[in-house]
């Protein structure tokens, strides 16, 4: 078994060879075990370092910087943390976000990643590396993707074998599925959630498998990390009991199982109520309710085993049965619908009801559709983000059935409903990722196993190998490969140089993603210029740095809440939304104003005392994802709360145009003269008339835009992000 | 300008304006005008209308009288204005002198300086539009005047009735004085309109019903287009930041011949030996000027009940002190005022608290009240309009947050069943490791499991 894994090895990666061949040089006579083991652990290390660097294009590129919108809350957040001390920092109340609402950081957010992030600054502190923690934010998700490598081969090794975990390791380490949320500088919440959530399904497996109580209380801590870390917890705590459940129709109820159940949910339950922002979400809102009727479900099988112990009479038994799991059964439906009517268990959330009916939320909460992270897969992404792994999936699915134990049904299921929910929302193809790596690892890992088999099985003595795991099935067929030499070993032969072409050829793919796609902090924008050199706006810190020294302390910035993170966090202003979208009305009163004419909307400005009004636009430099193209998000927000708000006023026969056959009211509205105030005077591009808007490739169709209650305050140098002032009244009317 | 006796004050107050080398004579401190620029049409108007001019002389003003298209007017020079306020009489100067202009006077206003404008028969585009800018419309028919058949002033010969014996006065003891004005004022001039977009300009004297703008000479052809009460004859404006306009319909409102002349108002047979024009133009002239109505509002304070130092922030529930002192300026000195009505918003997007202040009569308005149960950024307002006062208007913001996790009871007495829960599962489970004996095979197996921590097969 360690010659074949070695084998294997050497393929994914030759250094180990000529460090075999050093280590024989030099007369060390090693064991085969030895030898494998040290093999093992390379290539373990190399994967652990190549995870690291892979996700470091970012960096290199541009410079070491917080990427796109959420990180920058994270990073805020984590700087508070580190100044100010945890209790400071779990007590937060941020009057600088939501005016004038205010938010309780403390209780709205996941702490997991800013509590990690800080333990590293900490730690290297006082180990005298004088780092400053924005360099540690920088790489806490390359950090954790490193780690996540290591729970992938154990994963694996669980699974199948150490040679699957192996495979696990390296596709993991660069599948672009999980690199898109852990470059160097995504500080997200995502970044080290995967790695708690795969951990927490390994232990949990473990703990399965073992029945140890100690596997257990393990799995249970992974899940208060994931459950302090991300809001994906949910999938955990839905995912582990729909397993169980399967265990417990297929027959394969256990004692194991009900140990590491029922220590993890109860362990894990209190654990996670420690979490402000979960708080008493496990006994009271209906996501959380399969666990719990699971795990009432599993005392009355344990009850049952009991009865069945004591009575020693089947058809008492059966008749017994019966009636207990009707009345197990009736009485938790009535629980739950006594708890859904008087409402102490709440119903769904619009997220998750998004999440089992996809159009739900193109239907009912915009706010969430208007994310374009939350639309539908497209298939492409999916073939960009998993390349090969696409196909190798179904295989090694294949492989799990062929092998059926609670881990491999474990893994079926992670990967299956995962990869219903990354159909559902693009987002979620992050957590798809692992299981889909696990899984394709198995399908690899089985196959090359099988093809040197038969390459090396060239004697006779056909080896009584495949001493640990294979199946019999896998021994009849290696069987039935020996007695049709040698062709046999030829098709193998090309068989395991396809497998090694294929291999690299998502090596190099996994790669040119990285490099191309996934490492654009989103903050600075890159462009080829004319002669092919490298064009950076670096537009938006331009335009935060501008809010920071030139407005004053207490000035309230309002913009669409894309920003909002941004500008609190680099313009240090206060501001009226943000990403945190806790608050449905105070966007829809921001889309309100954005989409009515000036002198409402001033109106509107100054309820909310808004000193300065700040936009996105892209028409100068052909930067799509600009205000006007997000503005009719803003109009279907505003009117959803506020009816006055109509999206075909907005539209010339359906239809969204900025042109001069646009609807009188767009090219009226506070957005379009804010993002065009001016425009009209400027050529773009050489032979289009002025006003050209290359984002949309159209002349806009008002160019002589007068602002009444506004004035320019600052326009960054591409015009990308334009910040107006809010006029006081006038003085004498 | 007159914003600055707000500058202890974060909140309201324009930066822009903030000056720290306010000239002498006028200052947040003593703010009452000091140099004023008067513009005439024609020299004799100075000794014409000497007596509404002696009066401010005399109450000390430096009044520096300059034809309308002198050459060298200016309102400032390099960045600073050279007057405190502005009169003009040039009811048919199409244009001014030097550099002064439209725009000028109002930018004059805007900055917070005081304008008195009076218009005439006749009167320029200029003084229109002057007037116009700041709410008041006047007859767009250039030889239109007031005409009043049933209140005019019986004086002789004028036949036309239009020297309008007006007694329709606004009532406020801070705009006219304290002591009430009998006799009518006397009034020969043309009609504006207040725009009714303009919600800050006020009438001060208003024509009676059977008023209308017309021109006397001819005969009525068509309705007039300004009649009865929305006539208005004298106005005033007091901009946002407290600058004050006066606009007449009338230069001769401040003639020594109305300010002398006795008045007999039609149909009414009692006699006044002399009009209301000199009481009435000076005290309005007091008001314009700031030596009557200006307030302010200083040391707006606010602290936990019991302390005294100026918290950040407040916790929701907290009992809170507010206090804020407002003085009144007499024309000499910064008197306190008194007034039972002013209030204090604790405002969110809406008051959460609204509470009348009480004070000592030395100034000082006080209320205490508690937060209410709700955390968000809150603002101290004190909204304080009346008629004739300066609007106060303070804000000072305040973020109000929940409780912090160690600020909560610690044990509650409907959670005893829950401790006691939690003591007696250890007591059990202690109770079962020990009394491990006498029991099936069956439950010493997942008891085994739960307390060696190892795994088990079943």
């Amino acid at each position: 078994m360690g010659a074949t894994v070695k084998m294997e090895k050497n393929t994914t990666n030759p250094l180990t060879k000529e460090q075999k061949g050093f280590l024989a040089m030099k007369g060390w006579k090693l064991k085969t075990k030895q030898q494998e083991l040290l093999i093992r652990v390379s290539i373990l290390l190399l994967v652990y370092v190549l995870a690291f660097i892979t996700r470091l294009f970012s960096v290199l590129r541009y410079e070491s910087m917080i990427h796109e919108f959420d990180p920058y809350f994270n990073y805020r957040t984590t700087l508070y943390l580190t100044q100010k001390g945890f209790y400071e920092f779990w007590n937060w109340f941020d009057y600088e976000s939501w005016y004038p609402l205010g938010r309780i950081i403390g209780g709205t957010l996941y702490p997991g990643l800013m509590v990690t992030a800080a333990i590293i600054y900490w730690g290297l502190r006082f180990l005298r590396f004088a780092v400053h923690i924005r360099e540690v934010c920088v790489l806490t998700a390359p950090f954790f993707a490193s780690n996540t490598t290591l729970v992938a081969y154990f994963f694996g090794k669980e699974l199948w074998d150490s040679g699957a975990g192996l495979v696990a390791a390296a596709l993991i380490a660069i599948c672009p599925g999980y690199i898109s949320r852990s470059v160097a500088g995504s500080y997200d919440n995502e970044g080290v959630a995967i790695f708690a959530l795969l951990l927490t399904f390994y232990l949990f497996v473990k703990a399965v498998k073992t029945g140890s109580l100690a596997w257990a209380l393990a799995s249970a801590f992974g899940y208060f990390y994931m459950v302090s870390a991300w809001g994906g917890y949910v999938f955990i705590i839905n995912l582990i009991p729909l397993y169980v459940l399967v265990l417990l129709i297929t027959g394969r109820y256990s004692m194991r199982l009900y140990v590491a159940y029922n220590c993890m949910y109860v362990l894990g339950m209190l654990l996670a109520m420690q979490i402000r922002f979960v708080g008493f979400q496990h006994v009271q809102s209906g996501e959380h309710m399969a666990a719990m009727g699971v795990f009432f479900l599993m005392q009355v099988f344990y009850f049952l085993d009991w009865v069945k112990h004591q009575l020693n009479d089947p058809k008492l038994f059966h008749a017994f049965l019966r009636i207990t799991v009707s009345s197990a059964v009736g009485l938790g439906a009535l629980a739950l619908g006594v708890g859904t009517a008087s409402g102490y268990i709440s119903p769904w959330t619009g997220r998750f009801y998004s999440l089992l009916d996809p159009t739900y939320a193109k239907d009912h909460i915009p706010i969430i559709a208007s994310v374009s992270e939350h639309q539908p897969t497209a298939w492409s992404s999916f073939m960009f983000d998993f390349h090969i792994l696409l196909i190798l999936f179904p295989a090694g699915l294949y492989f799990c059935f062929k092998r059926l134990s609670d881990a491999t049904i474990f893994i079926m299921m992670y990967g299956l409903t995962s990869m219903y929910f990354a159909g559902v929302m693009v987002r979620l193809i992050l957590v798809a990722t692992p299981a889909v790596c696990l899984i394709s690892a198995i399908a690899v890992s089985a196959t090359i196993k099988n093809l040197t088999q038969v390459v090396r099985s060239k004697p006779k003595t056909s080896p009584s190998g495949s001493s640990k795991g294979a199946t019999g099935a896998k021994a009849a067929a290696k069987g039935s490969f020996d007695q049709s030499l040698p062709l046999e070993r030829n098709g193998a032969i090309a068989l395991l140089l396809g497998a090694f072409y294929l291999l690299s050829r998502y090596a190099i793919h996994c790669t040119w993603v990285t490099s191309e796609a996934y490492s654009s902090p989103s903050i600075v924008l890159a462009a080829r210029g004319a002669h092919g050199n490298r064009v950076i706006f670096d537009d938006y810190r331009e335009a935060y740095f501008w809010l920071r020294q030139n407005t004053p302390p207490d000035a309230k910035v309002m913009s669409w809440w894309d920003y909002g993170y941004q500008i609190t966090a680099m313009g240090n202003r206060t501001v009226i939304v943000d990403n945190n979208t806790w608050n449905n009305t105070h966007i829809a009163t921001v889309g309100r104003a954005m989409s009515s004419y000036e002198d409402e909307a001033y109106e509107i400005m100054r309820s909310l005392d808004v000193d300065y009004v700040l936009v996105v636009f892209g028409g100068v430099t052909g930067y799509s994802s600009d205000d006007i193209n997000k503005f009719l998000w803003m109009v279907r927000i505003g009117g959803g709360v506020f009816p006055v708000i109509k999206e075909p006023d907005y539209l010339v026969n359906g239809e969204y145009r900025v042109d001069k056959g646009a609807a009188p009211k767009m090219l009226n509205c506070l957005m379009y003269k804010l993002s065009y105030y001016r425009f009209g005077e400027l050529t773009t591009e050489y032979g289009k008339p002025p006003g050209y808007d290359r984002a949309r490739g159209v002349e806009i169709g008002n160019k002589d835009i007068k602002l009444e209650h506004l004035e320019e305050a600052f326009t960054t140098s591409n015009w990308i992000v334009r910040i107006y002032k809010v006029k006081p009244p006038n003085n004498r009317w | 300008m007159r914003n600055l006796v707000l500058l202890n004050l974060i909140g309201c107050i324009s930066f822009v304006a903030l000056l720290p080398w306010s000239t002498l004579s006028f200052s947040p401190e003593n703010p009452t005008d000091r140099r004023i620029l008067v513009l005439l049409d024609d020299v004799s108007l100075k000794s014409s209308h000497s007596i509404f001019f002696n009066a401010l002389q005399s109450r000390g003003f430096d009044l520096d009288f300059k034809l309308a298209d002198d050459p060298k007017l200016a309102l400032q020079r390099y960045g600073q204005y050279l007057y405190d306020g502005l009169i003009i009489f040039a009811p048919t100067a199409e244009r001014f002198g030097g550099s002064l202009d439209l725009a000028a006077v109002l930018n004059f206003v805007d900055s917070g300086h005081d304008v008195i404008v009076a218009a005439d028969a006749n009167a320029s585009d200029l003084i229109r539009s002057i007037a116009a800018e700041c709410g008041a419309d006047f007859d767009e028919d250039p030889s239109a005047m007031v005409v009043d058949h049933t209140s005019y002033a019986v004086s002789g010969t004028d036949g036309d009735h239009t020297l309008i014996a007006a007694d329709n006065l606004i009532k406020s003891e801070v705009l006219l004085g304290k002591e009430k004005i009998v006799a009518p004022v006397l009034f020969k001039g043309i009609a504006h309109s207040l725009n009714p977009e303009n919600n800050l300009v006020l009438k001060v004297l208003s024509a009676s019903a059977s008023a209308y703008s017309a021109n006397p000479n001819d005969k009525l052809s068509s309705p007039p287009s300004l009649t009865g009460s929305a006539i208005s004859l004298v106005s005033i404006l007091q901009a946002r930041n407290n600058a004050r306009v006066l606009i007449s319909g009338s230069l001769e409102l401040f003639s020594n011949r109305l300010l002398r002349a006795g008045v007999q108002k039609a149909g009414d047979f009692t006699k006044y030996e002399k009009s209301g024009n000199e009481q009435f133009v000076i005290e309005l002239g007091k008001w314009v000027f700031h030596e009557r109505g200006h307030l302010k509002a200083v040391n707006l304070t606010h602290h936990k009940a019991g302390e005294s130092s100026e918290p950040a922030m407040y916790r929701i529930n907290d009992d809170l002190e507010f206090s804020v002192e407002i003085y009144e300026w007499s024309g000499t000195s910064w008197e306190p005022y008194v007034a039972n009505d002013v209030q204090v918003q604790f405002y969110m997007m809406s008051p959460y608290v609204l509470k009348t202040l009480s004070n000592n009569e030395k100034g000082l308005y006080h209320t205490s009240f508690k937060v209410p149960d709700v955390y968000g950024v809150f603002q101290f307002k004190v909204e304080y309009q009346r008629l004739g006062y300066t609007t106060l208007s303070l804000s000072k913001q305040i973020p109000v947050r929940p409780f912090k996790h160690n600020e909560y009871e610690r044990f509650i007495t409907t959670a005893f069943p829950y401790y006691g829960a939690s003591f007696s599962a250890i007591l059990s489970l202690h109770h079962d490791n020990l009394m491990e004996t006498n029991q099936s095979e069956f439950f010493r197996n997942s008891t085994n499991a739960k307390l060696t921590l190892a795994g088990v097969y079943y």
